[in-house]
């Protein structure tokens, strides 16, 4: 149906689910007058039996762990789905891309933003940590903490450039991750079996209130989680970034791209406009031969610190 | 006052319906079906209180202290990750759709095509 014909039906339905939307939420119980017994009877019983002092992370890991782990494992489908649907075809052509600016000058990366990112990614990391492991105690658990940690790596990408991001962070390991933290949900859940009691039943000792480790498995699945939630966050921005940057050429100096990769290192010896193979190239481009203008980007010369 | 949360929650729905049904950008209805979902997050919180009793979380108080209910929050903390899930897979169908199209006006997508 045409667009005009859609809103025109879709007015009044809109009027009629707003007047049925608020008649029923008048009629819940006034906001602040809680009258259900659960959420009482779980806030009793929670920290004398598991000892531990976050009900909600209980909530999440143990009394309704099932839940959780089919929330893990919708997280774990859609980065295959993420992965899948951005994944490279054997017949797709990769066109370069016209620089239809190529006059501009592109401002070199900020300092600030480098300098920045880099200091910030060791608390970011620490903070992370933290939260995952702490998840029982305070306000936390695997799925905060997982992704604090991933917004630490997606600092190196921001610190260092694509190239580097790809290089620091090994991408077989954090696959491995990634599936060791969603089978080991189920492990633990498994564990339970083992020891006579229900699937994902709470079979560790149980230790004191406020230590660290405390509450047998509820601390174990909030680190599992944690790892599975960083890696499977990682590996979808990772998608995205390949996606995003896959039509960057090596090399060319035409100015074609417009990211940190192209003006990170300088060459060593070699000819202008080629690369050397490992991501080094020129700075200065090498002129088009049609006679096109060509992108006089900063000239800066870097000195290659051996950033393997 | 007794019911501003959840007037609140209907009405970022219906806000968030709204710009789904009468978007002309792929993205813009990802990030309007965000707010849709964010309204869920605030009737499920709000369901959940009561009035001057703390948060779930005993590390600094006693236990035993009148607290809230801390299943609403478990639940909106597993709706908050899907949402990231949900927006990240659609990203990338946009992404696709782009590729495949040229466009990301969902009026224009209408054809289904192999």
């Amino acid at each position: 149906m045409s667009r005009s014909v859609r809103l025109w039906l879709f007015a009044p339905a809109l009027v009629v689910l707003a007047g049925f939307l608020v008649w029923s939420f008048a009629l819940l119980p006034a906001f602040g007058n809680y009258r259900g017994p659960y959420g009482d009877v779980l806030n009793s019983v929670a920290p004398p039996e598991r000892h531990v002092t976050d009900v909600v992370s209980a909530v999440n890991f143990d009394y309704r762990a099932i839940d959780t782990l089919g929330e893990e494992f919708i997280l774990f489908a859609s980065v295959i789905g993420v992965m899948l649907l951005l994944r490279e075809h054997p017949d797709e052509v990769k066109e370069e891309i016209e620089d239809e600016q190529a006059e501009r000058k592109v401002p070199f990366p900020s300092d600030a933003v480098r300098v920045m990112s880099l200091l910030l990614i060791p608390p970011t990391v620490l903070f992370g940590v933290y939260i995952v492991t702490h998840g029982h105690l305070t306000p936390g658990g695997g799925f905060q903490g997982g992704a604090i940690i991933v917004s630490a790596l997606a600092l190196v990408y921001l610190a260092a450039g694509f190239k580097m991001f790809k290089r620091l962070i090994p991408h077989q390991l954090v696959d491995l991750g990634e599936g060791l933290g969603a089978g080991g949900f189920v492990i633990i859940g498994l564990a339970g079996i083992a020891a006579g009691a229900t699937f994902l039943e709470n079979v560790l000792p149980t230790g004191e209130t406020g230590d660290v480790l405390s509450g047998g498995t509820i601390w174990l699945i909030s680190v599992t989680t944690g790892l599975e939630v960083a890696a499977g966050l990682y590996l979808v921005i990772h998608t995205f970034l390949e996606k995003l940057l896959e039509h960057v050429k090596e090399g060319d100096g035409r100015g074609l791209r417009k990211t940190m990769d192209d003006r990170r290192w300088t060459m060593r010896d070699g000819d202008a406009g080629k690369t050397m193979g490992d991501g080094r190239w020129r700075m200065d481009p090498e002129p088009a031969k049609d006679g096109r203008p060509v992108s006089q980007g900063p000239r800066y010369e870097i000195e290659d610190r051996g950033l393997r | 006052m007794n019911y501003l949360p959840y007037m609140v929650a209907a009405w970022l729905f219906l806000v968030g319906l709204y710009g789904i049904v009468t978007s002309r950008n792929l993205i813009h209805l990802i990030m309007c079906l965000g707010v849709m979902q964010t309204s869920t997050y605030i009737l499920l919180l709000a369901i959940g209180y009561k009035a001057g009793q703390i948060a779930p979380v005993f590390y600094d108080k006693p236990i035993g202290t009148p607290a809230v209910d801390p299943v609403v929050h478990a639940l909106m903390l597993t709706d908050i990750v899907v949402e990231a899930t949900v927006v990240a897979v659609l990203l990338a169908l946009t992404m696709q759709a782009h590729e495949r199209a040229g466009t990301v006006d969902p009026d224009e997508l209408e054809a289904m095509r192999g």
